[in-house]
């Protein structure tokens, strides 16, 4: 038997806002979480821009062994996760006595791993670290963490898929209720945003240098882009088979109705426009609806030369003279690299819920590919009933998820 | 070092690490209750000791320790012992380079 999916939680906190209710203001107006760190400048970085994320503090949230095991990303998914949950009518009780999965887009965490190394160097010790560091360091720290704070008992496990991972997570969260292996997952990405954490991204020169505009500088599909601007937080997405939330009593948010993936099989970092085009047309195929039917398009497009030429070519190839609305929320958060799949679904199911779609900033000029794209450079108030969010990573991964607007049908 | 200055000097930092109230931080009370130790802890404990006294201690060396009084007397014992392996130390290098 195949399930439907529905989305019954979201949670955000990123750099455009530290609850639904912040985020949905900056998207709105159009406001941007990028900054200008020295810190990162003293490190030796090229670029210095960075999407800016306060740590929050959780010393009376959650007690000591809690916190010495959770890195800065566990934290955002943490407080991301919180809100998803509240969002859902979880209470504790419930995740205690019934099996509740969670399943996380990460891939790094850079800075416990290099200060861990460091006190081993300095001290000649490797206990000097102290207990809280293995479960820091590992790339499933989210997981490992959120599961055992929330006494999660279902799928256990982090996702790690590049700047794809959260839409990989949520993807893979849906197929397993969709075919009835699980009744409830708690899905999202998180990603850190410290110093240490983006050196040698900084280092293949893929970062804006517009250091003296911040929050001009991430420039998604406009003709004067010059690179991403790096970001983080943490988003979380809770996914329930239809029957699951209904027998909740639930509020159901939207339905999941596809989840296209693809290879490129090419260059471990030049995207093409085969691979992503092969994922839409896969999740186009696997909802059963016309390209037609897909009001808005949230785009992976980072701001790099590259990146959002191929992706143009490809939501050209496919959607031709359909031209539904394009923005790419990274103009205003930066790219939230491991989180950007699961944040970008939250931003676009706030827009849906709204009735507006949340403006590409600083796109100024088209270039000869963005051109051909219905790009909304100013924030527009309509109607979505679907939703396509599009994310794309190094080796060739990608991802494309299809979001319904629940009418109780 | 008596144990007085031992407890003296550890207890504030036992109150920082474990976040627990430095007044139950008694002689005859339980080390791990009051501190709330898990099995993890204990490498935290470590830490603390080791960045306090400049000793490295095992983590099975806490078997035979229950109350703060026993913990204060093992530091004792064993910061005497490397004051000791200290001077022997230096007894052996003085002789090494002839002095």
């Amino acid at each position: 038997m195949v399930h439907r999916v529905v989305i019954t939680g979201i949670g955000i906190y990123s750099s455009i806002g530290k609850d639904l209710n912040e985020v949905a203001d900056s998207l709105y107006n159009g406001k941007s979480g990028i900054v200008l760190d020295q810190i990162r400048k003293q490190h030796g970085y090229r670029s210095g821009l960075t999407g800016y994320v306060e740590r929050p503090n959780l010393r009376n949230v959650l007690d000591r062994r809690a916190r010495i095991m959770l890195p800065e990303q566990g934290e955002f998914a943490y407080m991301s996760t919180i809100e998803a949950l509240k969002v859902a009518k979880f209470e504790q009780d419930y995740l205690d006595t019934h099996s509740v999965g969670i399943l996380f887009g990460n891939d790094s965490s850079a800075k416990p791993v290099i200060e861990s190394n460091d006190i081993v160097r300095e001290k000649g010790s490797t206990i000097m670290v102290g207990s809280g560091s293995v479960f820091q360091t590992m790339n499933s720290t989210v997981t490992m963490n959120l599961s055992t704070i929330f006494r999660l008992k279902g799928i256990n496990f982090t996702v790690s898929g590049a700047c794809a991972s959260g839409s990989h997570a949520i993807g893979l969260g849906y197929t397993f209720i969709k075919h009835g292996y699980q009744d409830c997952i708690i899905c999202g990405g998180a990603q850190e945003v410290n110093p240490y954490s983006m050196g040698n991204f900084d280092a293949l020169g893929a970062f804006s240098i517009r250091e003296d505009a911040p929050h001009k500088a991430s420039r998604p599909f406009d003709r004067d882009r010059d690179g991403l601007v790096p970001s983080g937080g943490g988003a979380t997405v809770i996914i329930e088979s239809l029957e699951h939330a209904l027998k909740r009593g639930a509020s159901i948010l939207g339905e999941i109705i596809a989840y296209g993936f693809s290879s490129n099989g090419a260059h471990i970092s030049n995207p093409t426009v085969e691979g992503p085009a092969i994922a839409i047309e896969m999740s186009l195929k696997q909802a059963g609806v016309k390209n037609s039917e897909i009001d808005y398009i949230n785009a992976h497009a980072t701001a790099t030369l590259a990146g959002d030429a191929t992706e143009a070519r490809s939501i050209n190839t496919i959607f031709g003279a359909v031209k539904p609305l394009v923005s790419s929320t990274k103009s205003m958060t930066g790219h939230e690299c491991w989180m950007s799949g699961a944040s970008e679904i939250v931003y676009s199911m706030l827009m849906m819920e709204k009735g507006f779609v949340a403006p590409n900033i600083n796109f100024e000029n088209p270039d000869e590919e963005s051109a051909n794209l219905n790009i909304a450079a100013k924030k527009i108030d309509t109607n979505i009933d679907m939703f396509l969010s599009n994310s794309f990573g190094f080796g060739g991964t990608n991802s494309s998820l299809i979001v319904k607007k629940w009418k109780n049908n | 070092m008596s144990q007085e200055e031992i407890a003296e000097k550890i207890v504030p930092y036992l109150e920082e690490e474990f976040e627990i109230d430095g007044k139950l931080i008694t002689p005859e009370a339980n080390l791990r209750n009051t501190l709330q130790l898990d099995s993890l802890d204990y490498v935290d404990l470590v830490v603390v000791i080791e960045s306090n006294f400049k000793f490295k201690i095992k983590p099975g060396d806490f078997q035979n320790i229950n109350t703060f009084s026993d913990f204060y007397a093992y530091v004792e014992t064993a910061l005497i012992q490397k004051e000791q392996e200290n001077i022997l130390n230096a007894e052996i290098n003085s002789q090494r380079n002839g002095v």
